[in-house]
């Protein structure tokens, strides 16, 4: 094991532990949760790790205060993590907008489980696409990545933390049950400190440090508590010194910035993986667990002489909208598989506007597609 | 001849956020002069400013965030404590205060106050009692006494209020005085202390809300319920917490309830530290 406690290696690890282990290789240091079914091995692992990595592991009283916590810690300088499913995901979301508000960087994991509700806590789902984009009250953007592999949630908790730090927002890592249960190999690479991001502090003096002062890209330095700034954050709408203003021009100038920070951003932000889509008359667009299963049934299409492809959103929020459009002039059909009843669906549906069909093939939760029923579908679309 | 009165500059206003003055509480509420003894505090106990981190809820005492000149946090309804524990722990070299209001500590925020205490987290909470919600216009909350009129108890309390130091200490704090806004120099020295003990701090502060407790329950002016401290306080140092509540019309007991030893968190994740080094071994 390297001198800074990362592990390094090949590993037979399921995805909840991989999270955990992108987190450390990331420069987390702080982690606060609260036991879940399925996303408890994930805080199980920082507990054992974290002591000897010169991190802090905290077990709160609820989700609301992990949520919390994970926000003060970030304002003390560490990188945070906390780690929920869908009833936990529903007690962050009020301190997931102050997250946005306070521009804090912080990431939030998702091991999504069948809802609503209680439902199926130890079966899979991708029920909270949406709420994961809009469940905190008000208007903001967000970054979503969706993992579909022990070793690539290892790998996006350390692009989760790169993005949350770069963006100075909460990036939530939206994986599901049986990706964060299923025991796959994963590489750990010697992670080199040019590969980790760290926000950008301010260079000018104190007296002249306006928190909320944004450079160029729309992102603001951030101070941390403790350096002698004094400075001020508030949950209400600010100003660029953080002191509330109750107008509707000083929302429109904050509002604005906060949303255009990812807009603008976007082509930085949004990744995917595109297969077999150049000659493609029909495409299948999915996302985590689902991708997988996907992936079969778009090769057994091509078996049957249909030209199928698939998009693989790794990114869903901010939506890759524009290749949607682009491919959107090529194709007859998207088929959109998830388990749930139509979330991404209708963001493709959107984004197709018209020029292309979308099916939607879905799952109501507690296990994944069968490969044939996304086949079928696609026999169906390309009718 | 006489001579004028000149008033120089505070001694406290590189503690203040001069630039945010006026600050929108009402005439005769307690608020300001607890963020006064506050900042007292802080001159007398000789700790860095730099050093300390402000925390606040929502509501009215939560607004306290916004005037201090200090790294200073205004947070969500009942979430200043976990807030604040992610800092403390992120950096344990802060001094950690929460300003907020019994509405923001007590009911929606109670559950992260018993833990808190629970844990021992190393932190001094400034409670502001005025029995009522007041940025909301006046409601009922945990604190209001039995049959005190409020907006939604038009025909008196019928619900029990919680004896908040009883709980607090019950809880495990190693710290808890009550004071009222009239007890200024008290109220002063207990911050002070409470901010240089290591361990989890409660000091409740009783301030009038004219405007809104005070107008539903005969006393309109803030002077009036500085009056009714003055008549009603008993001074009692060590007093059981158990034998501390407050009701309608009694007498009011003040003082340093408890302060006692007990291992913080912090205290605690340097042993399991140990233990985890010599399990690797």
């Amino acid at each position: 094991m390297p001198e800074d406690g990362a592990l390094c290696g090949t590993f037979f690890m399921n995805g909840d532990v991989a999270c955990a282990e992108g987190a450390i290789s990331a420069g987390c240091r702080f982690f606060a949760g609260y036991p879940i079914t399925p996303a408890t091995e994930v805080a199980e692992r920082m507990s054992e790790r974290l002591p000897h990595v010169g991190g802090i592991y905290i077990q709160m009283e609820d989700e609301i205060a992990s949520m919390n916590a994970i926000l003060g810690a970030s304002w003390a300088g560490l990188k945070a993590m906390t780690s929920t499913s869908g009833p936990g995901f529903s007690l962050m979301m009020e301190n997931l907008g102050l997250g946005v508000m306070l521009e804090t960087p912080c990431v939030l994991v998702n091991i999504q489980r069948a809802g609503p509700s209680t439902g199926l806590p130890t079966m899979a789902a991708q029920g909270d696409m949406m709420q994961a984009r809009w469940g905190s009250h008000g208007s903001y953007e967000i970054i979503a990545l969706v993992p579909s592999s022990p070793q690539e949630i290892f790998d996006l908790t350390i692009t989760a933390f790169n993005l949350s730090e770069r963006y100075r927002v909460p990036v939530l890592v939206m994986s599901d049950e049986a990706v964060g249960h299923m025991s796959e190999k994963v590489v750990i690479p010697r992670i080199s400190p040019k590969e980790l991001v760290s926000r950008r502090r301010p260079d000018g003096t104190q007296e002249q440090y306006l928190p909320y002062k944004a450079d160029e890209d729309l992102v603001p330095p951030m101070a941390i508590a403790g350096e002698g700034y004094r400075f001020h954050v508030t949950g209400l709408t600010h100003d660029e010194r953080g002191y509330p203003v109750m107008t509707v021009e000083a929302q429109d100038q904050l509002v604005r910035r906060l949303v255009d920070k990812i807009r603008l951003n976007k082509k930085d932000i949004i990744r995917y993986e595109e297969v077999g889509v150049e000659d493609a008359e029909v495409i299948v667009c999915a996302y985590g667990i689902s991708t997988r299963v996907a992936r079969l049934a778009v090769q057994e299409a091509r078996n049957a002489g249909i030209r199928a492809g698939m998009l693989r959103l790794i990114t869903v929020w901010p939506f890759a909208e524009d290749r949607i459009r682009e491919l959107a002039q090529q194709v007859k059909a998207f088929v959109v598989p998830e388990i749930n009843y139509g979330q991404i669906v209708l963001e493709v549906e959107r984004c197709a506007a018209g020029k292309a069909s979308t099916l939607l093939v879905p799952h109501m939760g507690g296990g994944v597609h069968h490969p044939q029923t996304i086949l079928k579908a696609i026999k169906e679309a390309v009718q | 001849m006489t001579t004028p009165l000149t008033v120089g500059e505070n001694t406290v206003d590189s503690l203040l956020r001069l630039d945010r003055m006026p600050h929108i509480w009402c005439q005769g509420c307690g608020i300001g002069p607890a963020v006064g003894c506050f900042t007292r505090a802080i001159e007398s106990s000789g700790l860095d400013p730099d050093k300390i981190a402000l925390v606040s809820g929502i509501g009215c005492a939560g607004r306290a965030a916004g005037y201090v000149k200090l790294d200073s946090f205004h947070t969500t309804h009942g979430r200043a404590l976990p807030f604040a524990t992610g800092l403390k722990l992120g950096n344990p070299e802060l001094n950690l205060v929460i300003f907020s209001g019994d509405g923001d500590l007590v009911a929606i925020g109670g559950n992260h106050l018993i833990h808190s205490a629970r844990r021992n987290m190393d932190m001094t909470v400034i409670c502001i009692n005025n029995f009522n919600y007041g940025m909301t216009g006046g409601q009922a909350g945990p604190t209001t006494p039995l049959d005190a009129r409020s907006t939604t108890t038009p025909y008196g309390n019928f619900e029990y209020p919680f004896n908040v130091p009883y709980l607090v200490a019950a809880s495990g704090a190693t710290y808890v005085a009550r004071w009222t806004v009239l007890h200024v120099r008290q109220l002063e020295w207990s911050i002070a202390e409470a901010m240089t003990k290591p361990g989890f701090s409660f000091i409740e502060v009783l301030a009038p809300c004219p405007t809104l407790y005070g107008r539903m329950n005969k006393e309109p002016k803030g002077l009036d319920t500085m009056h009714s401290y003055q008549e009603r306080s008993v001074v009692r140092d060590g007093a059981d917490p158990k034998d501390v509540a407050i009701d309608s019309d009694g007498p009011i007991v003040v003082g340093k309830f408890v302060d006692i030893e007990r291992p913080t968190f912090w205290d605690q994740w340097k042993l399991l530290l140990d233990r985890a080094r010599e399990k690797k071994k």
